[in-house]
This record gives C-alpha cells, structure tokens and sequence, in this order.
C-alpha cells in the first residue's frame, strides 16, 4: 500500500490533500453561515425577550470605566419600558454571561444566563436554576445591597458555589451602574446601592 | 471477516473506552450526564465513519513520509465541517460541548483507526469499522454519563426522579474516574470475557 515517497510527490499530494480540504471548508462555511447567524440572532432574541417584554432596539454601546457595555433599549409602545444589560463577571471555571433587565424605574424585571458554560455542573451551573434566578425578579438595587450574603449582601448564594454566585452579583451590580450611567446619573453613593467591583473585570 | 463482525467488535471485543482505553480525555471530560456523553459519543462517531472513508479512499495514493499529516488534514477537515454544522442547528448542546468538539482532532480514536484500519481496508469495511467503534465510543459514553448523572444529580437523560442533590463527586472530576474504573471492571468481568 505504501508509495514510495520522493520530494515531488510528497509536494504535490499535501497540496492536493490542503487544496480539496479548503474547498470542502469552504463550501460548507458558506452554507452554514446563514443558519449560524440565525441561530446566535435568536439565542439572543430569546435572552433578551427573557428578561424584559417589549421591542428590542437595535445593539447600543455604552462605556463605563475604560470598558464598553452593550445593551438593547426595550420599548412598550412609545414608552421605553426599559433596559436590557450585557454584562459578565469571571466565575469559577470561566466568564458568567448574562442579559440583566432592568426597568426604567430601576428595579430588575429579569435576569437571563447568556452562557455559564464553564461553571461546575450540579454547582455553578445552578445559576440557571429557579432558586437562584428567581430571586432577581423585582429584585431592587436601591433598597438591597447585591452582594451574596457571605459579603453582607442581600443575595443568596447557592450552596457550595459561593464562587460563581459572587461572580454573578458582581455582573448584577455592574449591570446596575450601567443602567445609572444610561439613565445620565451619577452613581449615588448615598442611596446604600453597591458599588460595582471592578476585580472580576475581563481582560 | 464477517461485515457484522466489524461492527461487534467495536461494540465489545475493541470498545474504545473499556477495552483500548483510548480517547480518555473527552470521556472523562463530557460525561457529567448521559445527554452531554451521547452527544459526544455520537459528534465523535460522525468524524470517525467519514474519515475512515476518506482515508482508505486516499490512502494508496499517499506518500509513506508524509501519511500523518495528511490525514490530519482531512480528520480536521470533518471536525470543522461538524463545528460549523452543530453551530448553526445545536447551538445549545455545541456551547455545553464547547472545547471538546475541536479537540476530536487529536482523539487518538480516529487517527487511530486511520492509521490500523482505513488505510489498509476498502472503503466499505472502513465505514462499518468507524461505525461500530463509534457506536463502542457512544455507548461507553453514554453508559458513564447516565451512572455519573443518577449517582451526582438524581436524574436519567435529564428526568429527575430525585428531589435535591445527589452524591456530588460524581458530578465533578473525581467521580468520572471512580465510575470509569467500576464501569471498566465491570465491562471486562462479565461482557468482553473472551
């Protein structure tokens, strides 16, 4: 079965094999881009939905710190119901994603998990379970402190995952002075909300 | 051999897993439930039986010297094609998959079989042959997903039978080298006897 090898014909077989494996990759890049956008368009969708009823506006970016945040306003009609915040914190296994809803008196309607993929299962991944999640629906950051209990803070942690349960607060309260920085407030340190943590910034 | 002999003896005689013990790193990896091991087991199959084919396709008209990096290509060419794939119609199982799916290059399964199979074997032998080590790869993972999710978490594919949690370590890293070992010796004491 073997061919005996020479210089020219190793040349030319890897081209052949590299040529027709481009082309194979090629072809089938272009056929699935448009289901792949679709799909990432409705997970999107779906989050943001989620969190917060109301038509989405297009993607709008705002900076805070030296980091830029992205973020959907939701309107009800004319009226803007409010906001939908990207945010993420480092978990334990990786980065916490998620689309935080805050209406526009700024209490949180809803928080959605974009992606805590890298969080243990059975510990971390929790996060996306009612006990947890459920918590943020009306959760209001100007009468609770959003750090998990452990820190002195109002949230509660899941058991055995303080780690990713802090790292989702942190995402929360960043969430949350994004929302103030959209709303043209200054954070307002009297009003016993959390400042948000900078550690758990992503690089 | 028997055509139906090429499919068996993936499943039992040469499982992947419990028998060759080879492809570890994807089953330790994946199998935290009996979902997330079958998709592996089943992602990892497709990659096999399509380079199987390509390989004994193409494999007399390769160059000794230069073999393996030839059916690297090609094995990295259908993984890719299986990414962009599970991209656009999974998104969810290819996101908890995650790294994994990539990483079915360097499974020493599909090079493997490459290199002891497709390359000496007509086309359709190579097919049944990734075949049945697939089904071996799908099955084993399977089997340690759904021991590792109703011992840590109290579930069967998802079904919850079990308020609260399970024994936790099973979920986590430790358990999936306790349960692969059981599940090994179990497998060899009873079902690969010869």
């Amino acid at each position: 079965m073997a061919t005996k090898s020479t210089f020219g014909n190793m040349f030319a077989c890897l081209f052949a094999v590299c040529l027709i494996c481009s082309a194979i990759l090629a072809g089938v890049y272009a056929l699935t881009k448009e289901p792949i956008e679709k799909a990432a368009q409705q997970a999107l969708a779906g989050s943001i939905s989620k969190v917060l009823e109301g038509t989405p506006s297009e993607v709008q970016t705002v900076a805070l710190g030296d980091k830029t945040y992205e973020y959907y306003t939701i309107s009800n009609g004319n009226e803007t119901a409010g906001y939908a915040i990207k945010s993420s914190a480092i978990g334990f296994g990786g980065a916490v994603k998620i689309m935080v809803g805050i209406r526009r008196d700024g209490v949180i309607n809803n928080v959605s998990v974009i992606d805590a993929n890298n969080e243990t299962p059975g510990l971390g991944l929790k996060c996306q379970d009612e006990p947890f999640i459920g918590q943020w629906k009306g959760f209001d950051p100007s009468s609770k402190v959003i750090k998990v209990g452990k820190d002195g803070g109002d949230v509660d942690a899941i058991t055995a995952a303080t780690i990713t349960s802090r790292a989702f607060s942190n995402a929360v309260a960043i969430a949350v002075e994004v929302f103030k920085t959209i709303r043209g407030e200054e954070a307002d340190a009297n009003t016993g909300a959390s400042t948000p943590s900078n550690e758990n910034k992503e690089e | 051999m028997s055509k139906l002999s090429l499919i068996t003896k993936g499943l039992v005689k040469e499982n992947p897993t419990f028998v060759l013990v080879l492809g570890m790193c994807p089953t330790l990896g994946t199998t935290t439930s009996a979902i997330n091991g079958m998709s592996m087991g089943l992602a990892t199959m497709f990659v096999l039986v399509l380079s199987n084919m390509a390989i004994s396709a193409i494999a007399r008209f390769i160059p000794d010297k230069v073999r393996i990096p030839s059916y690297i290509v090609v094995i990295a060419t259908f993984v890719t094609v299986l990414q962009f794939l599970m991209q656009a119609f999974v998104p969810a199982i290819y996101a908890t998959l995650g790294v994994f799916i990539p990483l079915i290059v360097v499974n020493c399964i599909v090079l493997g079989r490459a290199e002891a199979f497709a390359n000496k074997n007509s086309v359709a032998d190579s097919a049944l042959d990734g075949i049945g080590i697939g089904l071996g790869f799908t099955a084993a993972l399977t089997v340690l997903g759904l021991v590792r999710e109703i011992l840590g978490s109290g579930s069967a594919f998802g079904w919850k039978f079990l308020a609260g949690d399970g024994i936790l370590a099973f979920v986590l890293a430790p358990g999936a080298f306790l349960a692969l070992g059981y599940l090994m010796v179990i497998f060899r004491k009873y079902i690969a006897k010869q």
